[in-house]
């Protein structure tokens, strides 16, 4: 099913009944989720995604705006009527009911035409539970479980009333990393086979991106950015966005352009005519270095960690926003680690630039 | 477009289905409410009415114009109630003050200090919480009688100033303390006494305010025991006050000064509780019972 | 630490504790078994001439301990169940508002932290039915076209009716609370997941929320069930101290009177009635354990 969001905006009501003590926690925000894709909801805690999840399962109304499942307008429509799946944080299983009698819940719910008959609850109960592979821990209760196995329980109680949008909240968060990865699989195999448009909430920007058909970066309640993972990756709308994404962090520095060259203190390190003079921000992924001795920009060199395949190549310059500046360089190239400075060329493609005031994206 | 009218309709019953049952829980809440208020209106109302005016009232009015503070006037010169109020003052400072030092060491020695059979004694003491003060009462009245103490403070107060459930309450908590603070104090050439006072009962304070609010409550209330041990006058709490107005004072029929002296009663409680109801409350939850 | 050194000094910390604990617990505890079996106790001069199960069969055909164990059981079994239920139902409709929550709470406390006694006194006035007046209650009565009933000193079911209304009056608070913090700590996750899954309200209820609180409402129920065995108080405050005269003795009530009062100066009966009275509290409150340990799941 598809899901539209269109102008959704809410607003909580401070403590006092004055204007400025409200919490916008969602600002304007409009986008489209096409049928059967997995969408990441990606943002910095506090930034309104959980509150945005929220208001799609229909457990908060926005303050305004509208929603819609498909050609259905759902926006005020209560939760049970939605049609959705909620995998919780942390996954509020009913402690004292054993896993399939929390799988089968949601049946029992059924009223009317839709009600099952025995057979056909143990029947659905039984699949969905083979479908996340806990079919032999049927008769545990939650507490006697390990984290991924209740998260796999939480999946199949939300997947067991067969639901038109499934939505997972910080689904990871609650597991160790060995887990962390093996869930992250798990659940795009799962949204694979259902085929059922799928968004989940995280902060973790790896786990939205290693298993995202598309993401949705927020901040603060605005939207920054939706595309599929490699392409916002590859293609920031602005500094938060590029700052965002990617381990490790891209490397940022104050810069000016002028005369279409832009400079990092004294080093012209890339020619962008389009870009009008003034002071800007550079961003240099890690991986977008060179080492050139000839390159333009020059570093002290702190030090190199060597992972291996790649080494890691610590080094300061006076106008990096932070204290190193960390780069990726494969192993094979050779560097001196004993000279005091080194110089990089930089790969076009790796280096943006942004405006210092409005940090949106100039190159 | 079929379906958006069908959700639109069953989301219109649902909010009126809501809105109803808003309605009856606001109805229920405020009956208890009022269930709850009422004999404290009654009670202050009465007082002020003026005592032939009351017993002309075949229908009880339910407020009154001309209020009078005659009657608690007589109730203070009518029947002792100044007396029995100074009695529970000092039965309640002295009790919860002896208590609360008992319980303090006995508390520290179980937390902090190691000792052969701390775990048996300490298992003993908490089996004591299970007995029924009903099955003390009968003894600690003769022994209390053959002792001389009938009619004396030392009588009414020596039965209550140990409580092993204040003492298991202060013990837990003196036990979170850690024990890493108690070494450095030792480095520091600082006594077990020392200790005890100047680092654990600073620390532990919310819990002790709570001991002690809860043995105000208990003290303040207290009636059996000290009905068993006194028959003079002069030593009456205010509830064994209440009983004797109740049997005896006022000529029976004064109700109005029988409910002044309810008020005057029932008021320090009451101002306690709206000071700290936060405290009363979760002291109460940790483990109060009333009974 | 170095054990055994300092022992002594653990021993001084607790001396008081123990030395109160031993005189006024321990002992009594001892003493009160031995009173039961010692027939024909003088109390003046503390002489008694046999032992034996004498005073336990005086008592069990005591009619006045009869009074009081058939009070005491129809005090139980409709303050209990009743007072439960009733703080289940505002407990309830108390964590489903917001406006006025505390207000509501701190009245429903109120009962708490007033004298038992004295407050007594103000139901006796609102029920009594006296010369001058029919009392309010009567008067509410009259209204709704019944007649007038003296609940004090009249007929047993009306003084029974009272002392229920007020013994329930008097509990609820604790329950209330007890109750109102066992529903808030039932996670907010849980509800929203029932919501999402079209639960409806009494499911959610009977699924979700009565096992999660489980715990709380039995030790509610055992604490109840103790408690209300212990009664006397507001039978006093309701009917005065002659309760035997009234009718309206309770077990406690017996165990007093037999020690002091009109009736009173015998040790041995009282203990023998306090024994049975405990005998009575454990078998119930092991009873309530049992069936608890069926159906608390967690």
């Amino acid at each position: 099913m598809k899901v539209v969001l269109q102008n959704l905006t809410k607003i909580f009501p401070g403590k006092s009944k004055k204007e400025a003590d409200q919490v916008v926690a969602v600002n304007d925000f409009s986008f489209e989720i096409p049928d059967g894709k997995l969408v990441g909801l990606l943002g910095p805690s506090g930034c309104g995604k959980s509150t945005m999840l929220n208001m799609i399962s229909g457990l908060q109304k926005p303050t305004s705006g509208h929603i819609y499942f498909g050609d259905d307008e759902v926006t005020y429509v209560e939760p049970e009527h939605r049609g959705v799946g909620l995998v919780f944080q942390n996954y509020a299983l009913y402690p004292h009911l054993n896993v399939k009698q929390n799988i089968m819940f949601p049946l029992q719910n059924l009223k009317g035409k839709n009600k099952l008959s025995k057979e056909e609850m143990e029947k659905r109960v039984t699949e969905a539970a083979r479908f996340v592979q806990i079919d032999s821990l049927l008769d545990r209760k939650p507490a006697e479980m390990s984290g991924g196995q209740q998260q796999r329980v939480a999946i199949a109680r939300a997947l067991v009333k067969m639901p038109g949008v499934l939505l997972l909240d910080e689904p990871l968060s609650n597991l160790d990393a060995r887990l962390r990865l093996q869930t992250r699989e798990e659940i795009r195999r799962i949204q694979k086979e259902t085929k059922i448009t799928t968004i989940f909430v995280t902060h973790d920007q790896e786990e939205a991106m290693s298993i995202s058909d598309m993401i949705v970066v927020m901040k603060q309640g605005t939207l920054q950015q939706i595309g599929k993972p490699q392409d916002v990756y590859d293609d920031p709308v602005n500094l938060f966005v590029a700052k965002f994404l990617g381990t490790p962090p891209i490397n940022v520095f104050e810069g000016k352009a002028e005369n279409g060259k832009i400079y990092i203190g004294n080093d012209n390190v890339l020619y962008a005519p389009e870009v009008r003079d003034g002071e800007v921000y550079v961003g240099i992924r890690p991986e977008g270095f060179i080492p050139d001795p000839e390159g333009p920009l020059c570093c002290r060199l702190i030090n190199i960690e060597v992972m291996g395949r790649d080494m890691s190549v610590i080094s300061a310059n006076n106008s990096a926003v932070s204290e190193t500046v960390r780069s990726i360089i494969n192993s094979d190239a050779g560097i001196d680690t004993d000279s005091e400075f080194i110089r990089f060329s930089v790969k076009p493609h790796k280096i943006f630039v942004f405006d210092k005031e409005t940090e949106e994206r100039l190159y | 477009m079929e379906k958006q009218t069908d959700l639109a309709k069953i989301e219109r019953s649902a909010a009126i289905r809501r809105i109803v049952l808003k309605t009856v829980i606001y109805i229920m809440l405020s009956f208890w409410a009022i269930m709850v208020l009422f004999p404290f209106y009654w009670m202050i109302l009465t007082s002020v009415k003026d005592y032939g005016k009351y017993n002309s009232e075949f229908i009880p009015k339910f407020f009154t114009a001309s209020p009078t503070v005659q009657n608690y006037i007589d109730a203070f010169t009518t029947v002792d109630l100044a007396g029995y109020f100074a009695n529970t003052i000092i039965f309640t400072l002295l009790t919860t003050a002896a208590m609360l030092l008992i319980i303090t060491f006995a508390a520290f020695a179980f937390a902090r200090l190691e000792f052969k059979g701390k775990n048996l004694v300490f298992t003993l003491f908490l089996s004591l919480m299970m007995i029924p003060n009903e099955l003390m009462v009968i003894t600690n009245f003769v022994t209390i009688t053959n002792l001389g103490f009938r009619n004396t403070f030392t009588g009414l107060i020596l039965p209550s100033i140990t409580s092993v459930f204040y003492i298991y309450l202060l013990k837990e908590n003196f036990a979170q303390i850690p024990d890493e603070l108690y070494y450095a104090a030792k480095v520091d050439g600082t006594s077990d006494m020392k200790y005890l006072f100047k680092v654990m009962i600073p620390i532990c304070k919310p819990t002790i305010v709570t001991v002690v609010i809860l043995k105000v409550i208990e003290c303040w209330n207290s009636y059996v025991w000290p009905r068993l041990i006194t028959d003079d006058p002069a030593y009456f709490l205010v509830s064994n006050g209440i009983q004797e107005i109740r049997e005896n004072g006022f000529g029976r029929e004064n109700i109005p000064a029988m409910m002044a002296a309810v008020v005057v009663i029932s008021v320090p409680l009451i101002v306690l509780f709206l000071i700290f109801r936060n405290k009363i409350m979760e002291g109460v939850s940790r483990g109060g019972t009333k009974g | 630490m170095e054990t055994g050194k300092n022992s002594w000094k653990a021993w001084l910390y607790l001396l008081p504790a123990i030395n109160f604990l031993g005189a006024f617990m321990v002992y009594p505890l001892v003493d009160v078994f031995v009173y039961s079996f010692e027939e024909g106790y003088n109390f003046a001069s503390q002489s008694f001439f046999g032992v034996g199960l004498y005073n336990f069969s005086y008592v069990l055909r005591d009619p006045y301990f009869l009074q009081a164990v058939k009070n005491t059981l129809i005090l139980v079994l409709i303050t209990v169940p009743l007072s439960t239920g009733f703080a289940l139902l505002i407990s309830l409709g108390l964590s489903s508002v917001k406006k006025v929550k505390n207000l509501f709470q701190t009245i429903y406390f109120l009962p708490y932290v007033t004298n038992t006694l004295a407050v007594g006194l103000v139901f006796m006035i609102l029920f009594k039915k006296t010369a001058y007046s029919d009392g309010l209650v009567n008067l509410l009565i009259n209204r709704f076209g019944g007649s007038s009933v003296d609940f004090i000193d009249g007929p047993y079911w009306a003084k029974m009716f009272v002392l229920c209304f007020y013994t329930i009056w008097i509990v609820m608070p604790f329950k209330i609370l007890i109750l109102t913090s066992a529903l808030a700590s039932v996670k907010e996750d849980y509800y929203n997941a029932a919501k999402i899954d079209g639960t409806s309200k009494f499911r959610t209820f009977t699924n979700i929320t009565l096992p999660m609180i489980s715990p709380m409402l039995f030790y509610l129920v055992i604490t109840g069930f103790i408690g209300a065995f212990k009664a006397y108080s507001d039978s006093v405050a309701l009917f005065g101290v002659n309760l035997n005269a009234a009718g309206m003795n309770t077990i406690v009530g017996y165990v007093y009177d037999m020690l002091y009062g009109s009736s009173g100066g015998y040790p041995s009966f009282a203990s023998a009635a306090a024994i049975i009275l405990f005998a009575i509290v454990l078998t119930i409150t092991c009873i309530n354990l049992l069936v608890s340990k069926k159906h608390v799941h967690y």
